[in-house]
Formats: structure tokens, sequence, C-alpha cells
């Protein structure tokens, strides 16, 4: 029956108006991908076509929905034992800290009213599943469960528990995708705790860990430094943990230190993540710390004040994660 | 429900599904293994069933797959046009292949994809893959006997063409 068939289509067909109507396909394929490098109106259709695709990514995400609600069924109970007694202890230690800021965030409410600044310590978060998809390529993103209709812009810094994670860089009807600062084309502003050098994280290849490729060879820096976003830029908040640093080495052209780093947040087991809603300053970089001069009594009474008001508000959120490290 | 629209059916929810197997995370450790389903799949309705799988249709699939994957648009429209064109200029003689010969074809046109999404990948400014990309075609190939055969078996259970 099959062999009727066979005998129609040539067997060693060279038909050329199959390989023409190729052509005209490769050539379309490869308009649509020049055009969608330029102008990146993919997003725009994906927007449109959102209807279609976000109950393809939820049915996607079931599996892994389905495994993780299995495990947690038939954890046994001394894991679950073991995990409330950690997750005890996290709290004791996490709330020590916080009455500890307490008072410091208090009296830094009471400075800021005196200064007049509006920009408070406090956090606007949102949290957000993360739907388990694949996005294909080099696995650089996530997908999360909150989208346009939920306030999500793209820009938006996302952070977990232990620290900065990435930014929303697409956003849908009711999904969005975050860029993780271990995409390769993703860089951060960072400083390094210890000493205060500013420098500039980039993603890395394998997308595990953080490239600091431009470091002055004089700089002070050795692996173990912790790493805080600086808020330059604008984007993220000052004051966040990035990641700490594992090796240090002069870089292959001879002219800089190139550090690598492990981001402080878990890249690949963050289930529930935290969308911050207060963005960072947005007039930019903050003002270069005043150098040591005269105490601010002295000084005519407006200027004191901003140069007092600016390294406070850079400076002051660090403390709270500095105990562990500072040694 | 004639027997042409089951089998019409049954075609388009093999495509949808391998669409779907696309986008389904695995485990870390597995995740570079894990073969181009939509490629599998249109090779065997190519290979089984002359003149259902068209240019057009592989260049639709992959725009549809472009569109969940959200990387650049045209990019799998592309790589499963040239993958069913070499599979139905080679269709005749692939059919004779026994099945240990088809799985090396299968390797064969699985390489030449990821060598396309390379020199895409490579075109639009991304970096070289780390050495596990590569084992993805490998895989592919492996499970290329049992989706032929699982495939086959269950079109022949559900009595469709």
């Amino acid at each position: 029956m099959a062999r009727t068939r066979d005998e129609s289509s040539p067997l060693f067909a060279g038909n050329s108006a199959g390989t023409l109507r190729l052509i005209v396909y490769l050539a379309l394929a490869l308009v649509l991908m020049v055009l969608d490098q330029r102008d990146g109106w993919l997003w725009r259709i994906r927007y449109g076509a959102a209807v279609a695709v976000e109950p393809v990514y939820r049915l996607a995400g079931m599996p892994s929905a389905g495994v993780r609600m299995l495990t947690t069924a038939f954890a046994d109970r001394q894991y679950l034992t073991r995990q409330n007694q950690r997750l005890r202890e996290d709290l004791l230690l996490a709330n020590a800290k916080l009455n500890r800021m307490a008072a410091v965030a208090e009296q830094n409410a009471r400075l800021k009213e005196l200064l007049d600044t509006s920009d408070s310590l406090g956090l606007k978060v949102q949290l957000a599943h993360v739907i388990g998809v694949d996005m294909g390529a080099f696995r650089y993103r996530l997908t999360l469960s909150l989208g346009a209709r939920d306030g999500v812009e793209a820009g938006q810094p996302v952070i977990d528990a232990r620290g900065v994670l990435g930014q929303v860089s697409e956003v849908l009807p009711t999904t969005s995708m975050v860029m993780l600062i271990t995409d390769p084309t993703h860089a951060l502003p960072v400083v390094i705790e210890r000493t205060g050098l500013r420098t500039i994280a980039y993603g890395s290849r394998d997308g595990s860990t953080l490239t600091l490729p431009d470091i002055p060879l004089a700089a002070d820096v050795r692996g173990g430094d912790r790493l805080l976003t600086s808020g330059i830029g604008g984007r993220f908040p000052s004051g966040f943990p990035v990641g700490t640093i594992r090796t240090v080495r002069p870089a292959a052209n001879g002219t800089f230190l190139e550090a690598h780093a492990d981001p402080a947040a878990d890249i690949d087991r963050t289930d529930d993540v935290l969308l911050l809603h207060d963005l960072a300053d947005p007039q930019g970089p903050p003002a270069p710390v005043q150098p040591a001069g005269p105490p601010a009594g002295l000084a005519p009474a407006s200027d004191g004040g901003a140069a007092a008001a600016e390294p406070g508000t850079a400076r002051h959120p660090a403390p709270a994660p500095a105990p562990g490290a500072r040694r | 429900m004639s027997r042409q629209s089951a089998g019409t059916w049954w075609f388009g929810g093999t495509l949808a599904l391998s669409l779907l197997f696309m986008l389904v995370p695995l485990p870390d450790v597995l995740e570079p293994c894990k073969p181009y389903w939509p490629a599998l799949v249109l090779l065997y309705w190519t290979l089984e069933a002359e003149g259902r799988v068209t240019l057009g249709l592989a260049f639709t699939l992959g725009l549809l797959a472009d569109l969940l994957v959200g990387v650049v648009l045209g990019e799998q429209a592309l790589r499963l046009c040239a993958l069913v064109f070499i599979a139905t200029h080679f269709r005749a003689r692939l059919r004779l292949f026994p099945m240990w010969q088809l799985t090396f074809a299968v390797l064969a046109l699985l390489l030449n994809d990821r060598l396309l999404l390379l020199i895409v990948r490579m075109l639009s400014g991304g970096s070289l893959p780390p050495v596990s990309w590569w084992l993805s075609p490998l895989v592919g190939a492996a499970l290329w006997p049992f989706v032929f055969l699982l495939l086959d078996d269950l079109r022949v259970r559900a009595r469709v063409q």
C-alpha cells in the first residue's frame, strides 16, 4: 500500500519547486529574526497572544508543581522536623537582628523627618511564585506568576531571602520573565562591602557565577568579600547582598584584576521570590561621599544637611547583613 | 467523526504535545539532555505520512514554538524548515533504512539542527554554549527508536491514518 505512494515521490528528487519554497521560508525566517532582533516586537506579539500563551505556561509548569507537591506530601517526619528546627533558628536570628535594627530604623526615620526626605527603609514588596517553565536557551530566565495586571513593570528588581536575583525583563498580562543576574548580558553595579570599592558584576557563560572583570590592579579585594548593590544606575536599591567573591586573579589582558563571585540568592532553587516596588532613587547615582572636613555643625546649615543625608542613605541598609562577614 | 478527521486531530495533538514537552522543565542535571521534541515528532510524521508535513507547516510550528519560548521570532521556524526539507528530500531512502541506520540519520539531522542554532546564536551576539549543550542531539537520537515505535503503535491501535 505504501509502495504506490512511494513511486510518486522521486527517489533522487531534485525538484526545484521544493528548493525554491525552502529558500523563501528561510528568507522569511531570517527577515523575522533580523526585525525582531532590531525592534524587539516579538514581545508585542506575545503580549497580544498572551491569552493563548499563558495557559500553556501554566500547563507546562504543572509537572514540576506536581513533583513539588508530592515531595511535600511524602516528606518524612524527620525531614520536616529538621526543617522546622532550622526555620525556627533562622527566625530567631532574624528577629534578633530585626530588634537591633528597629532602634536604628526608628532613629533613621526621625532623622529623615528632620531632613524632610520621604524615602524610607521599609520595603514595598510583592510575593510571586516561580512557574517551572523551561525557556530553553541557556536558562538565564525565570517565569513568574505575576504580570501587568498585578502591577508588575519591566525593570523591577527581584530578590529572594538571601539576595538579589535579577530584574523583570518582560511582562505579559498575568506572567512575567525575570532576567537573572547570572545572565551574561546582565550587568549590576555593586560595591564591595569591606572596602567600599565600586565596580560592576556581570553574569557569566556558565550561568551560575558572577564575573567582575574590571577591578583595578591595586584594589584590595580577596576571596570571601561580600558584594552589595551600590544603587548606582538607579535600578536596584542599594545595600542588598549580591554575592561572595570566590577567586581573584589578574585578568588575561593584565590591566585589571578579575574576580569570580557566587551569587547570594538561590538562583537554582527558588520557588517564591519578592518583587520590589519602590525603585531606587530615581535621580541617579548618589552624591560622592564627602571627604572628611569640618564637622557639620560648623558648616553652613543648608550644605551640611545635604552632605550628611546622602552617605546616610547609602550606607544605612548595610549594617543588617554585616555582622557575619565582618571579621 | 470520520477516520480522516480523527487522524488530523491525532496529528495536531502530537505536535501540540511536543511543544508542551519542550517547555516542561527537568531537574538541573538532566536539563542539557532534553531532546528537541518538536523536531522528533515532525520527523516521524515526515517519514510516516507523505504530504502531511509541508514546509509551511514546519514554519508555522516553528513560529508557535518561538512565540512560546520567546528568544528570537523565526529561529525555530528556520531550524524546523531546514530539518523538514532535508527529511522530505531523502524520505524515500530514509524509509528503506533499518532502524539503526535511521537512528544515525536522525542523529545527523539533529546535530545539523544544533549547528544551525549555534550559527543563529553567534550571529545574534550570543556566547559559546558549554559542552553539555551538545548532549541533546545524542539523547534525541537515542530516544528516536522508542518515539518512533510508540507513535507508530499508538497510531495503529487508534486505527487512524
